[in-house]
């Protein structure tokens, strides 16, 4: 894209169309003998890396959509279907929902790699305003596929952020209502919605094709900030700047699998694993993580408007970046004051974000007002002082140069970098020993699962015998509407035959009709047939249940969590310990006591439970001791139910979790060895560049 | 790097008849080899460069053609659709002489014809030699069960759904391009190329058969 190219394919063929359509010199001069300055880091890569995700986003988003519903009624059970039924449909929703954090993830790293060596300086400010109008689209389009799925936070999450609008004066409820389609959030919202995410990813496709336009005229940015001047500052994109990249992408993929097969349900709330609910509101609406340091600005502002426009500002002030900071040296590299307040506003970035989960009150909101402040003023004092008063150290003559000052020299770890590091793991460590203070929860003890880790299966028999508690005990209350009885036959399941599942549907009487007589009959049910509801509707069950419907327990084990904290959610990320919800609902079911604690009244109606949240629990103690016939011989205990019961309740939420894990295992040795591969490679062919 | 160790003292005799034998030995035994790529006296030996280039490839290839096969599979149908197919059982005893219903099996229009003595003698009368998909209507029906037709309704020229009881041949006629089948659902006259499918079924007792 930087002018007209003398490249000539060899091809007739080519050179035919060539003649016409100039395509494969446009090709060959942006990505092939586009020049690159020679001292790329690895922070570079991410330019392809976000190039990747935006594709991946597409196709998996395209692919998604083939079997999505986009109603009210039917598009949280479609996404489900999705993940049971379709063919690899939870390997695809893993991607793509994964993939929204992945992406976010990048650009994020792909930003303050921009920040840090100063690349949104001259010539590059178009360049660097294109990438803001991108992270924007981004974020809309973030925002509404978040809303699809339709669980308690899409719900809550498009009425909360359609709300910001109502700040504006004078047309603000017009806007809100423009937007829904409605008097409140509903059907034509979520059509919408549907509509524009689709929309969007294309959009900035198109606006990406100008950034790398734009980015093609300037030329790229270096560590060293100095523009190249002679061909032995760069090289070829091809092979060297592929190759790197490839090498990059590889890597990231490793770190992206670790979500997909390993972690699917890390970076999501447990509370849209509950479908959307117009009535009751969720205790904590958190947004999803890429959005909570400006989350976490608007809630620290008491005025409405004032909030949002100074969430808004926060990243339309990104767009002024280029005349706030006036320096002259690009890279932080050479500027020692502005290199230590780049790290501190990392720093206050990643506690906004910390802050944005927090619950609104005490220590949160002051700690939020003085980070937002910190916020503004890295914009708005600390860049522009700096620029005046800064003494950069010089930098190297060419790109060159840099390159040859770098070999032989070790890095030292930077002193500012640990300090910034010591201090946010202060605040945060801070920050959770008030939250311990505060709540009076009980965590629930973690038990053994047959399930956990990177080779966990499913026990066959604590399923099957879960199986046998659910129906016995639980199925008179609880309903178990995404199961199909053809699921009890199938790979990863409770291990039963064809034969034995088709046996025991036509054990249940399930509706059916209307028959030629244009009547409602009963049949014995087949595998094909959803486990029926205990009660024909939700009115009917909160009536028969003092006025608490039973939830259905397809997915209980996913919707149900509880807070782990610093540090405890990022050792888990390690550990892979994802077990947050089968370890509530078994101490849910064990946590009954008969007599409250003294000075604890429970309302009439309501029992006691240690684990409950508010401890008032509408359900009666469900287990006791021998009340199911266990026919293996194991033991009949209300411990031992509840162990089998909650196995069985996370085989119906993850049906596929043993395919998930056994493909996670094939993808990884492949990944890694593909990374090998590629390093080797990419060693080999920078050999000859130096 | 025990491969560096082993690989390195390899890599200097860059004469022919070693890179000769580098290139053929299996690729197992080669990638012993792989090591050697981090020495750099091995820049000048295009035989291991272009080895690993070419494993690098190939693993690039495996990966993208793993990867795209949940791309095609997702459009295959799924499990609640599969489980929707299963058979299903007709009840004949409500379809007189002469008539005949249609049910849905798989999505698909399936006419169950009860047959007169005519219709099935008119079927079994024609002469083989004079039908464009030559087939008995004996071989069309179940043995025993004459009187019943079990044909899926739909035309083999281009999908449409033929009219049952119409057309010049007392079977059905197809209203979009004219293609007339007959008793037997055998095609007569018109552009499709063959008979009318017969599904898979079977007589579960003398009055209920079992489609699928």
């Amino acid at each position: 894209m930087s002018g007209p190219s003398d490249y000539q394919p060899t091809n007739p063929a080519l050179r035919w169309i060539e003649r016409r359509l100039p395509i494969f010199g446009l090709i060959h001069s942006s990505f092939v003998a586009y020049p690159t300055p020679r001292n790329l880091n690895y922070w570079w890569t991410f330019g392809a890396i976000l190039s990747m995700m935006l594709a991946v986003q597409i196709v998996t988003g395209v692919v998604l959509a083939m079997h999505y519903t986009p109603h009210a009624d039917l598009a949280f059970r479609s996404v489900e279907l999705i993940v049971r039924d379709v063919n690899y449909g939870w390997l695809l929703r893993n991607m793509h929902a994964c993939g929204a954090s992945m992406f976010f993830f990048a650009v994020y790293i792909h930003m303050f790699r921009g920040l840090y060596y100063g690349s949104y300086k001259e010539p590059r400010e178009v360049l660097w305003i294109l990438g803001v109008i991108i992270y924007l689209l981004m974020m809309a389009t973030g925002f509404m596929g978040y809303v699809l799925p339709w669980g308690q936070m899409s719900f809550w999450g498009a009425t909360v952020i359609t709300n910001l609008f109502s700040a504006v004066p004078y047309f603000g409820e017009s806007i809100v209502t423009l937007l829904w389609g409605g008097y409140a959030v509903g059907n034509p919202t979520l059509n919408r919605f549907f509509s524009l995410h689709y929309l969007l990813p294309f959009v900035i496709a198109g606006v990406v094709v100008l950034h790398v336009w734009a980015l093609h005229v300037a030329g790229q940015n270096n560590p060293a900030g100095v523009e190249a001047k002679t061909e032995k500052d760069t090289v070829a994109f091809t092979p060297y700047a592929t190759i790197k990249d490839l090498f990059g992408v590889s890597c990231f993929l490793i770190f992206y699998s670790w979500f997909i097969f390993y972690m699917p349900n890390y970076l999501g709330d447990a509370e849209n694993y509950v479908p959307a609910n117009p009535g009751v509101t969720p205790a904590h609406i958190v947004p999803e993580w890429y959005y909570l340091p400006f989350y976490a600005i608007l809630r620290s502002i008491p005025d409405k408007l004032v909030g949002v426009v100074a969430m808004f500002a926060a990243i339309i002030i990104l767009c002024f970046l280029p005349w706030l900071d006036s320096s002259k040296t690009r890279s932080s590299k050479y500027r020692p004051l502005a290199k230590q307040f780049f790290w501190m506003f990392v720093v206050v970035c990643i506690l906004l974000g910390y802050l944005g989960a927090q619950p609104p009150e005490g220590i949160y909101v002051i700690a939020g007002r003085i980070l937002t402040v910190c916020y503004f003023a890295y914009f708005l004092i600390v860049l522009p002082l700096l620029s005046r008063i800064e003494t950069p150290r010089p930098v190297p003559n060419s790109i060159a140069d840099d390159v040859l000052a770098k070999t032989g020299r070790k890095a030292a770890p930077m002193v500012s970098t640990v300090i910034a590091i010591m201090v946010a793991g202060g605040l945060l460590v801070g920050g959770a020993q008030s939250a311990r203070a505060e709540g009076g929860e009980v965590a629930p003890p973690a038990q053994k699962w047959s399930f956990s880790g990177p080779f966990g299966k499913f026990d066959r028999g604590a399923v099957q015998r879960g199986l046998q508690v659910y129906k016995e005990v639980c199925a008179t209350c609880h309903s178990l509407s995404f199961v199909a009885f053809r699921n009890l036959a199938d790979p990863g399941g409770p291990g039963y035959s064809t034969a034995q599942a088709a046996a025991f549907a036509s054990e249940y009487k399930i509706k059916d009709g209307p028959n030629d007589q244009g009547e409602m009959f009963e049949r014995p049910g087949r595998p094909a047939d959803y486990f029926p509801s205990p009660f024909p509707n939700e009115q009917a069950a909160r009536a028969a249940n003092g006025g608490a419907a039973p939830p259905d327990l397809s997915l209980i084990t996913k919707a149900r969590s509880y807070k782990r904290g610093f540090p405890w959610f990022i050792i888990d990320f390690f550990t892979q310990y994802q077990e947050q919800g089968p370890d509530y609902v078994t101490a849910i079911l064990e946590g009954f006591e008969e007599n409250p604690p003294a000075g604890v009244t429970i309302p009439e109606g309501s029992y006691y439970n240690k684990y409950f949240p508010g401890h008032a629990i509408k359900m009666p103690k469900p287990l006791s001791d021998g009340q199911v016939a266990y026919t293996d011989g194991s033991p009949t205990t209300v411990a031992q139910y509840a162990h089998d019961v909650t196995t069985f309740l996370m085989w119906t939420a993850e049906p596929h979790m043993e395919a998930r894990k056994r493909l996670g295992l094939q993808v990884f040795v492949f990944l890694i060895l593909f990374s090998i591969l590629m390093y080797f490679t990419k060693k080999k062919v920078w050999a000859n560049a130096h | 790097m025990v491969f560096c160790r082993r690989g390195g003292p390899r890599a200097p005799a860059g004469l022919p008849v070693a890179m000769g034998a580098a290139g053929a030995v299996p690729p197992a035994a080669d990638k012993k080899g792989l090591g050697i790529v981090t020495t750099a006296s091995s820049a000048d030996h295009p035989t291991r460069r272009d080895f690993l280039f070419v494993a690098t490839g190939a693993a690039a290839v495996v990966g993208a053609a793993a990867t795209v096969w949940p791309f095609i599979d997702q459009m295959n149908p799924d499990a609640a659709t599969i489980a929707a197919g299963a058979p299903i059982e007709v009840d004949l005893t409500p379809i007189a002489e002469g008539q005949d219903i249609k049910v849905f099996w798989r999505g698909k229009p399936i006419y169950i014809s009860h047959r007169t003595k005519k219709q099935i003698e008119e079927a079994r009368s024609v002469p083989l030699s004079s039908l464009p998909d030559p087939q008995t209507d004996e071989a069309r029906v179940k043995s025993g069960h004459d009187q019943w037709l079990v044909v899926i309704g739909i035309c083999t020229h281009l999908g449409c759904i033929p009219i049952a009881h119409e057309g010049n041949y007392d079977g059905f006629f197809c209203p979009c391009h004219g293609s007339q089948y007959d008793t037997s659902g055998r095609i007569r006259q018109g552009p499709a190329p063959a008979n009318l499918a017969v599904p898979p079924y079977q007589f579960v007792s003398d009055t209920k058969i079992q489609i699928g």
